[in-house]
C-alpha cells in the first residue's frame, strides 16, 4: 500500500479530557439547529391548545363547550372522556395527576380540555370561550396555608436520624431554635414546552417530544391511550433548555398530542404559549426549614432536629424523592454528631412542583448553611471557620458518617476550600470589608465563602442503568446513539468523545442520532447530574463490544496475537502493519463481523433502604467552594454582585470548556433563585409571574462583575467512573449559596454582626430592606 | 393610495398586501418564510430569543436596529430592511466574525437563544467599533439565556471587540449602497398605504369574545368588514385618518400594544402605523429647553437627554432592552396612561408639557394632568400626542431619578421617584417637584411632601420631619412587584437618597467605574 496516503497524525480531534466545542455550536449560531417547532409541518398538520381551571380549588359543576366548538378554526375539543387509556400521568404511579381534570380542579390553571385547531391563534383563542360552573372548595397555596388547613401530604414522608437528637439536643451549651423560608424557582427553559405527534398504522404514533425523558413520555402516551408502548416511538434531538423542568412535565402536551393524533388520524402539534408553560408545568419546590440545633462555644455542633416542609403542589409528581434529596443533603458538608431531619411534603393548591437541578439539594443545603450562619453570629466566629470545623473527616476520624449512614470516602473538600480560600484573598478581603462598612452609612459589603459536596447517583437505585447503541458502517462512519438526552450540556458531545477515544477515530467520523425509544430501550430521564456518568459508561460498553470482535478478526485475518493489535489515531497496527481504520472496518465486515453493539451500564456500589433510612444511595460526592463579595443600598435594598471566585471538583473533566460552562450556568442559575426570581400567587390562587415581564432570572449585567471559576485540576474521581470524571449538572448551581450569605453579612453589618440576620430567599431588594429595618430596630 | 407595504427580507424584494393587521414578524419568518432560526421564547418582547435586524432609514443614513420579532407587526416594516440570523454567514458558509466569536468562546448550550444573542451582537457590531463591557452589557439586556450565565457571551463581544475581525463578506457592509438606494425609491413617494384582510382569516379567528373589556379595545367595523392596517402618508394624513376613525389603535414601537395582541389576543383594528412619519421623529433643543416628537424612540432620545439631562439619560438605559428602546417611544410610554411608565414621573418632575393634535387643531397641557386616573387619560377621540417639551433644568438645580426593580435592568419599575429641587441663597427650598411611578393609579406627584418642603432650610432634619408626608400623597397596592409597605417605606428612604446626594453625601451602587463606562 502507498503509505502516503495514510493518516498519520499523533491524536484524534476530539478525544476524552479535550476541550471540545458543543458539537451543535455551528448550528446554534447559525439558526439552522432543529427544535420541534422548526420540523417541516406535515401534511394536514393541527394544531393542540388548552383550556384551564380558572379556580384554584373547586368542583366542576358543568362544562359547556359549545361555543369553543364553534369557533372559527375548530376541527374537534377534547375533554378526559377522549382519552382511550388511564386519564392519568403521575409520574410515579400515584395515580393523582389527571390528563384532564373531571369533575375536580385542585390549582389555577389546571388542564380541563383540549382544543384542537386549525391553526395554533384559532387553537387559543377558542380555548377562552368555554363556560364552566364551579362550585369553590377552600384553597390554600404555600406551606404556612397548608399548615393551618392540616393540609395532606402528597406522598410517604421520610426521617433521617442518627445518634439522639432528641435528647442530646440539650446537652450543649448554646442552642437556636428557629426557621428559614426558601422560594421556589421557574425553570425558564427558553423552549418553551412542545410535542409533535405523527399517527401511524395499527396503534403506531410517533412523537417528537421536548423531553429528558423519552422513555417515561413513552410510557405516558400508551398508558393514556391504552396500547402497548412498543407502538410508541418517542424521539428528541434536542432541548432548548430543560433543567429538571423536562423531566415529566412533557407527559401531558405529548399525551394529549397523541390522544389527539390518534383520534383524528391527523398530525398535531402542542406548543404552549410562555405564560401557559408557566402557569400549568411545576417549579421547583418552596422549603420552610424549621431548625432546632445545639452546639458548642467553638462552633461546633452536637445535635440537629430539623422539619423540611415542602411546597409539592397537589399531586405528587416526584415530590417524594426531591424531599428525600432534600433530606440527603441536610448535612450540606457537615458531620452531625446527633441528628433528625424529616420531611413534610405538603399538598397545596398550586401545580405539582418538580424536577429542578439540585431535586431537593439546594434546599436541604441552604437550611444547613443557615445553621452555620445562626452558629456564627451566636459565637461571633467567621462562618468559614465555623464551617471548618465541622467539616466531615478523613476515615478515621470519627466524623465520617452521614445522617443516611454512608460513609463519606475521597473527600477532598478540605483541601479545596483551603486553596479557594488562598486564591481569592479571602482573610483580607473580610477584614477590609468589615473596615470599609464601618465608615460607610449606605453602602455596606458582605463577603461568604461556602462549600458544595453533593452526592451523585439517582437514589432510587433501579434508574441507575443506562443503555447505547453503536453502529460501525462498512465505511467507517460511526452512528451513535444513547439514553441520554440533550439539553444543552453537551452530554451528546462528551458521549461522542468517548467513543471517539475507544476506536481512536476523529470525533467527525461520529454522526451523533436524535435519542429515540426505538433504538434504546428503558432509559432513565436524563436527571441528577448522571447523564455522562451512564450513557458514558453504556457508549463505552457498546464500543468494547464492537472493539473485541474487531480484534478477533485482527487475530484471525492477520495471524497476529491480541497484543499485537493497536487503535492508533485513525489507523490500526496489526503486526507490522498500519491500517487505515476505514480500511479495516470493511475488511471486517467482508469477514461477517457485526459491527454494530448495545452497550449497559448499571452503577455499582449503590443501595439504599428508605424504610430505614440507611444504605449508600450515592456512588461517590462532587465537591466545590465558592467565595462571593456584594455590595448592598441599604436604604433600598438594591445590590450587586462585585466578586465571585470559584473552585469546583469534576474528576478528571471529560472537557473542561464544558464543564467550566456547567459551573458558570449552574452559578447564576443558582444567583437567580436565590436573588431575583419570585414566585407570587395572588389571593385567587393565581400565579401572576408567569412571564418574564414579571419573573425576572438574570440578566448579563447581573452576572458577578470579577467572575474567576477553576476547575481543581489535580481532582480525579476515586470511583472507577468514565475516565475517572465527575458529574457536573447540578452540583455548582449550590455554588450559589455564599451569594446569599454574602447579602446576609452586608445586612448583619448594621448591628455589627452580633445578629444573625436571618435573610430568607430569594433575597430580592424587597427582602433585604426588610432584614436591615430589622437589624436597625435591634 | 397604495394597498401593500415593501420591504427588503435578507436578500429579497417583498411586497405584501394580504396579511392582517396584527400579523407578527415572527410569525410571518416561522410559518410563511420558514425561516426558522429566528425563535419564539416568550412572546412579549422580554426575552429577545426572536431579535432581527431592521434597517431604517434615517437623517444619519442606513441605521440598523436590533428588534423583537415576537411584538413587531408586519405593518409597521414598509420601507425598511428586515434581516434574520440566516442572512449572516456567507454564502460559503463562513461564520461572520459575530458567530465565530460565539463558537470560540463556548458561548451556547441549548442553542435556543442563541440566534437572538448572534444578531444582538451584530447589531452592536455594526453601531461600535469598539464597545467596552458596559456598552456590551447594555446591548444584551434584552437577551434571556438560562444556560450559559452569559459569562462566555460577553467574552465573545469582547473577543470581537478586541481585535475586530474584518469579514469582507458581511453582508450589511456589502449590499449597503444598494439597499439604502431600495428603501429611498421605496420612500421616495409618501403616500398613504391601507392594507385590507378578510377578518375570518388565521389570525382573527375568534376575536369578537377576545378581551372585550379591555381598555383600549376596539370594535369598529363589524365580522364581515375587512380588518385595516393604515400607514398615513404623513402627519396630516394621520389626523385625518384619526378623526375618520377615532377607534383606531395608534401603534407607533408596539412594544405594549404587542402584548394586547400576543398575550390577551385581543382585536385592535384598525391600526394605524406611524413609526415611519418623520414628523412625528425630530428631537431638537434651544435655549428654553427640548422638545421630543411622539414617535422618537428612546434609543433616539438617549444620546441627547443624556448630554442635556443625565440623569434622565441614565433611567433610559434602565428601560426595556436594547431591542424595546430601540422601537419604544416616549410618546407612547406616556400615550398609554401606564401608572408603571418609566418616564412620566421622570418628566413631570421636570415640568414638561404635553401637546395633543387632531385634525381640527393642537392644545397644549401640563404632562401631569394628562393622567385623569387608572386607565384614564385626557385624550379626546381624534387626538394623538404629537411632542413633549422638557424645559431645561436650571444649571444650580439639582434632579434625580431612580427607578427601583426586582431586577436591575430590563424590569417593570416596583416604583420610580424624580426629584426636582432649586434651592435660594439662604439653602431655603424655592421649588421642589417630585413625581411617583407606582405609587398611585397614575404617575402622580407628592403634593403634600413638596407644600412641606417649599420655603424651609434644605436639612436633614426638614427630611425627617417631612418624610412621612409620603403616607398622605401615596397609598400604593401590594403586588408581585413590591408590597405596599416596601412601596411606602423606599420612596421615603428616596428623598433620603436624594438629599443626601444634593449634600454631597451620596452613595450608590456602581456595576462599572467611571472610567470603564
Amino acid at each position: 500500500m502507498d503509505k502516503s496516503t495514510f493518516d498519520t497524525r499523533p491524536a484524534i480531534t476530539g478525544p476524552m479530557h479535550a476541550s471540545l466545542r458543543h458539537d451543535s455550536a455551528h448550528k446554534h449560531v447559525t439558526g439552522s439547529a432543529e427544535y420541534i417547532d422548526d420540523i417541516p409541518d406535515p401534511a394536514g398538520l393541527l394544531h393542540a391548545a388548552l383550556g384551564l381551571s380558572d379556580r384554584a380549588h373547586a368542583k366542576i359543576l358543568s362544562v359547556d363547550l359549545d361555543a369553543v366548538r364553534a369557533a372559527p378554526g375548530v376541527v374537534a375539543v377534547m375533554t378526559a372522556e377522549d382519552i382511550p387509556g388511564e386519564n392519568d400521568v403521575a409520574a410515579t404511579g400515584q395515580h393523582d395527576e389527571p390528563l384532564l381534570a373531571t369533575d375536580l380542579v385542585q390549582f389555577h390553571g389546571q388542564p380541563i380540555f383540549c382544543v384542537i385547531a386549525e391553526t395554533r391563534d384559532a387553537g387559543r383563542r377558542a380555548a377562552r370561550l368555554a363556560s364552566i360552573v364551579y362550585e369553590d372548595l377552600p384553597h390554600w397555596t404555600d406551606i404556612a396555608g397548608a399548615r393551618e388547613n392540616g393540609a395532606p401530604l402528597v406522598c410517604e414522608p421520610m426521617t433521617l436520624r442518627r445518634g439522639e437528637a432528641e435528647t442530646e439536643i440539650e446537652n450543649a451549651p448554646l442552642r437556636v431554635k428557629a426557621s428559614m423560608e426558601i422560594g421556589g424557582q421557574e425553570h425558564f427553559y427558553l423552549e418553551s414546552h412542545i410535542a409533535l405527534a405523527i399517527p401511524g398504522e395499527d396503534d403506531d404514533v410517533t412523537v417528537w417530544s421536548s423531553t429528558q425523558h423519552p422513555s417515561e413520555v413513552q410510557h405516558m402516551v400508551a398508558h393514556v391511550l391504552g396500547i402497548a408502548s412498543h407502538a410508541v416511538e418517542v424521539k428528541t434531538r434536542r432541548m432548548g433548555g430543560g433543567f429538571g423542568g423536562k423531566e415529566t412535565q412533557g407527559n401531558q402536551f405529548a399525551a394529549l398530542a397523541a390522544v389527539a393524533a390518534k383520534k383524528l388520524n391527523r398530525a398535531i402539534k402542542f406548543r404552549p404559549d410562555r405564560d401557559e408553560d408557566m402557569s400549568v408545568t411545576g417549579k421547583r419546590h418552596d422549603f420552610r426549614v424549621d431548625y432546632d440545633v445545639s452546639f458548642h462555644e467553638d462552633g461546633t455542633i452536637h445535635a440537629l432536629d430539623a422539619i423540611y416542609a415542602a411546597r409539592c403542589g397537589y399531586s405528587a409528581d416526584l415530590s417524594g424523592p426531591v424531599t428525600d434529596r432534600a433530606l440527603f443533603h441536610a448535612d450540606s458538608s457537615y458531620f452531625y454528631p446527633h441528628v433528625r431531619v424529616a420531611s413534610q411534603p405538603l399538598k397545596t393548591h398550586t401545580v405539582s412542583n418538580t424536577a429542578f437541578r439540585g431535586f431537593g439539594g439546594p434546599q436541604g443545603m441552604l437550611g444547613a448553611e443557615r445553621i452555620i450562619e445562626e452558629i456564627a453570629y451566636a459565637t461571633g466566629l467567621d462562618p468559614l471557620d465555623v464551617r471548618k470545623r465541622n467539616f466531615y473527616g478523613q476515615p478515621g476520624s470519627g466524623r465520617t458518617l452521614t445522617p443516611y449512614h454512608q460513609e463519606v470516602e475521597h473527600n477532598i473538600l478540605a483541601s479545596l476550600v483551603d486553596e479557594l480560600e488562598a486564591s481569592s484573598d479571602y482573610r483580607a478581603r473580610r477584614e477590609e470589608i468589615t473596615a470599609f462598612n464601618e465608615q460607610s452609612p449606605v453602602i455596606r459589603k458582605g463577603i461568604a465563602l461556602t462549600p458544595v459536596k453533593f452526592g451523585i447517583s439517582f437514589t432510587m437505585t433501579a434508574y441507575n442503568q443506562a443503555g447505547a447503541l453503536v453502529h460501525v458502517y462498512n465505511d467507517g462512519s460511526i452512528h451513535l446513539n444513547h439514553g441520554g438526552t440533550e439539553m444543552g450540556q453537551g452530554l451528546y458531545t462528551k458521549v461522542a468523545q468517548v467513543v471517539a477515544d475507544c476506536f481512536q477515530v476523529d470525533i467527525d467520523r461520529i454522526k451523533i442520532t436524535a435519542t429515540t425509544t426505538g433504538k434504546v430501550p428503558n432509559t432513565s430521564a436524563t436527571a441528577a447530574s448522571s447523564g455522562t456518568d451512564l450513557n458514558g459508561m453504556a457508549a463505552y460498553d457498546a464500543c468494547r463490544q464492537i472493539k473485541e470482535r474487531l480484534i478477533d478478526f485482527a487475530c484471525r485475518q492477520w495471524n497476529v496475537t491480541k497484543d499485537e493489535v493497536e487503535f492508533l489515531p485513525n489507523r490500526l497496527r496489526i503486526g507490522d502493519e498500519i491500517v487505515p481504520f476505514d480500511t479495516f472496518v470493511r475488511a471486517a465486515y467482508y469477514d461477517r463481523v457485526q459491527l454494530s453493539a448495545a452497550g449497559f451500564y448499571q452503577t455499582p456500589k449503590i443501595h439504599w433502604d428508605r424504610k430505614a433510612g440507611r444504605g449508600h444511595p450515592f456512588y461517590y460526592f462532587a465537591y466545590g467552594a465558592s467565595c462571593s463579595e456584594v455590595s448592598i443600598d441599604t436604604l433600598t435594598g438594591e445590590y450587586m454582585v462585585d466578586r465571585v471566585d470559584i473552585l469546583h471538583d469534576v474528576g478528571r473533566s471529560l472537557n473542561p470548556a464544558l464543564d467550566i460552562g456547567q459551573i458558570e450556568g449552574g452559578f447564576v442559575q443558582g444567583m437567580g433563585w436565590l436573588t431575583t426570581e419570585e414566585l407570587w400567587w395572588d389571593g385567587k390562587g393565581r400565579l401572576r409571574t408567569h412571564a418574564p415581564s414579571t419573573y425576572k432570572i438574570p440578566l448579563a449585567s447581573d452576572r458577578p462583575k470579577i467572575f474567576n471559576v477553576k476547575l481543581a485540576e489535580w481532582a480525579e474521581n476515586g470511583e472507577p467512573t468514565i475516565g475517572r470524571s465527575k458529574a457536573v449538572g447540578e452540583p455548582p448551581f449550590m455554588l450559589a449559596i455564599s451569594v446569599l450569605e454574602a447579602l446576609s453579612m452586608a445586612v448583619a453589618s448594621i448591628a455589627d454582626y452580633a445578629v444573625c440576620p436571618r435573610l430568607d430567599a430569594p433575597a430580592t431588594p424587597e427582602r433585604v430592606l426588610v432584614a436591615v429595618e430589622r437589624l436597625k430596630q435591634m | 393610495m397604495q394597498s401593500a407595504i415593501r420591504f427588503i427580507l435578507n436578500g429579497e424584494d417583498v411586497t405584501l398586501g394580504d396579511f392582517a393587521p396584527t400579523e407578527t414578524l415572527l410569525d410571518h419568518l416561522r410559518l410563511t418564510r420558514r425561516l426558522t432560526g429566528t425563535k419564539e421564547g416568550c412572546a412579549e418582547g422580554d426575552c429577545g430569543a426572536c431579535t432581527v435586524l431592521v434597517g431604517r432609514l434615517t437623517e444619519h443614513g442606513l441605521r440598523y436596529e436590533g428588534v423583537n420579532a415576537c411584538i413587531r407587526f408586519l405593518g409597521s416594516l414598509h420601507g425598511t430592511h428586515v434581516v434574520t440570523v440566516e442572512h449572516l454567514a456567507a454564502r460559503d458558509g463562513t461564520l461572520h466574525p459575530v458567530q465565530q466569536a460565539m463558537v470560540d468562546c463556548h458561548g451556547s448550550q441549548c442553542g435556543f437563544c442563541t440566534p437572538g444573542f448572534v444578531m444582538s451582537l451584530y447589531g452592536l457590531w455594526l453601531s461600535n467599533d469598539r464597545p467596552n463591557r458596559a456598552e456590551i452589557e447594555m446591548a444584551l439586556q434584552g437577551n434571556l439565556c438560562r444556560c450559559t450565565g452569559y459569562e462566555p457571551i460577553v467574552k465573545a463581544a469582547e473577543q470581537v471587540a478586541e481585535n475586530r475581525p474584518s469579514a469582507l463578506f458581511d453582508p450589511l457592509e456589502r449590499d449597503r449602497t444598494e439597499i439604502m438606494a431600495k428603501l429611498w425609491a421605496i420612500r421616495s413617494k409618501p403616500d398613504r398605504i391601507v392594507v385590507e384582510t378578510p377578518r375570518v382569516g388565521h389570525r382573527q379567528a375568534g376575536h369578537h369574545q377576545a378581551g372585550r373589556d379591555e381598555p383600549g379595545q376596539n370594535q369598529a367595523g363589524g365580522p364581515d368588514e375587512p380588518a385595516r392596517t393604515i400607514l398615513p402618508a404623513s402627519i396630516e394624513d394621520f389626523a385625518e385618518i384619526l378623526s375618520e376613525n377615532p377607534d383606531a389603535t395608534i401603534v407607533a414601537g408596539a412594544t405594549d400594544v404587542g402584548l394586547w395582541v400576543t398575550k390577551q389576543m385581543r382585536r385592535i383594528d384598525p391600526v394605524i402605523f406611524i413609526g415611519h412619519l418623520s414628523d412625528l421623529q425630530s428631537i431638537t433643543e434651544d435655549e428654553t429647553g427640548i422638545t421630543i416628537g411622539a414617535g422618537v424612540s428612546y434609543t433616539n432620545a438617549f444620546d441627547l437627554l443624556s448630554d442635556e439631562i443625565p440623569a434622565l439619560g441614565r433611567l433610559i438605559e434602565r428601560i426595556g432592552g436594547q431591542q424595546v428602546r430601540n422601537v419604544g417611544t416616549i410618546g407612547g410610554n406616556i400615550a398609554n396612561g401606564s401608572p408603571i411608565g418609566d418616564t412620566p414621573p421622570a418628566l413631570i418632575a421636570l415640568g414638561a408639557d404635553l401637546t395633543l393634535r387632531s385634525h381640527s387643531g393642537r392644545r397644549t397641557l401640563p404632562l401631569e394632568s394628562y393622567f385623569l386616573a387608572y386607565g384614564k387619560q385626557d385624550r379626546l377621540p381624534g387626538e394623538f400626542v404629537e411632542k413633549i417639551f422638557v424645559p431645561r433644568p436650571r444649571d444650580d438645580a439639582y434632579y434625580a431619578v431612580y427607578k427601583i426593580s426586582k431586577r436591575r435592568d430590563e424590569d417593570i419599575s416596583a416604583l420610580c421617584g424624580a426629584f426636582h429641587l432649586t434651592l435660594d441663597e439662604e439653602g431655603k427650598v424655592e421649588t421642589i417637584r417630585i413625581a411617583f411611578g407606582g405609587m398611585a393609579g397614575t404617575p402622580k406627584r407628592a403634593t403634600h411632601v413638596e407644600d412641606a418642603l417649599l420655603g424651609q432650610t434644605w436639612s436633614w432634619g426638614l427630611i425627617a420631619a417631612v418624610r412621612d408626608l409620603f403616607d398622605t400623597d401615596y397609598q400604593p397596592l401590594s403586588d408581585w412587584r413590591a408590597t405596599a409597605q416596601y412601596r411606602s417605606l423606599t420612596a421615603k428612604n428616596l428623598l433620603t437618597r436624594f438629599f443626601l446626594e444634593t449634600a454631597g453625601a451620596g452613595q450608590e451602587l456602581v456595576r462599572f467605574e467611571m472610567e470603564e463606562a
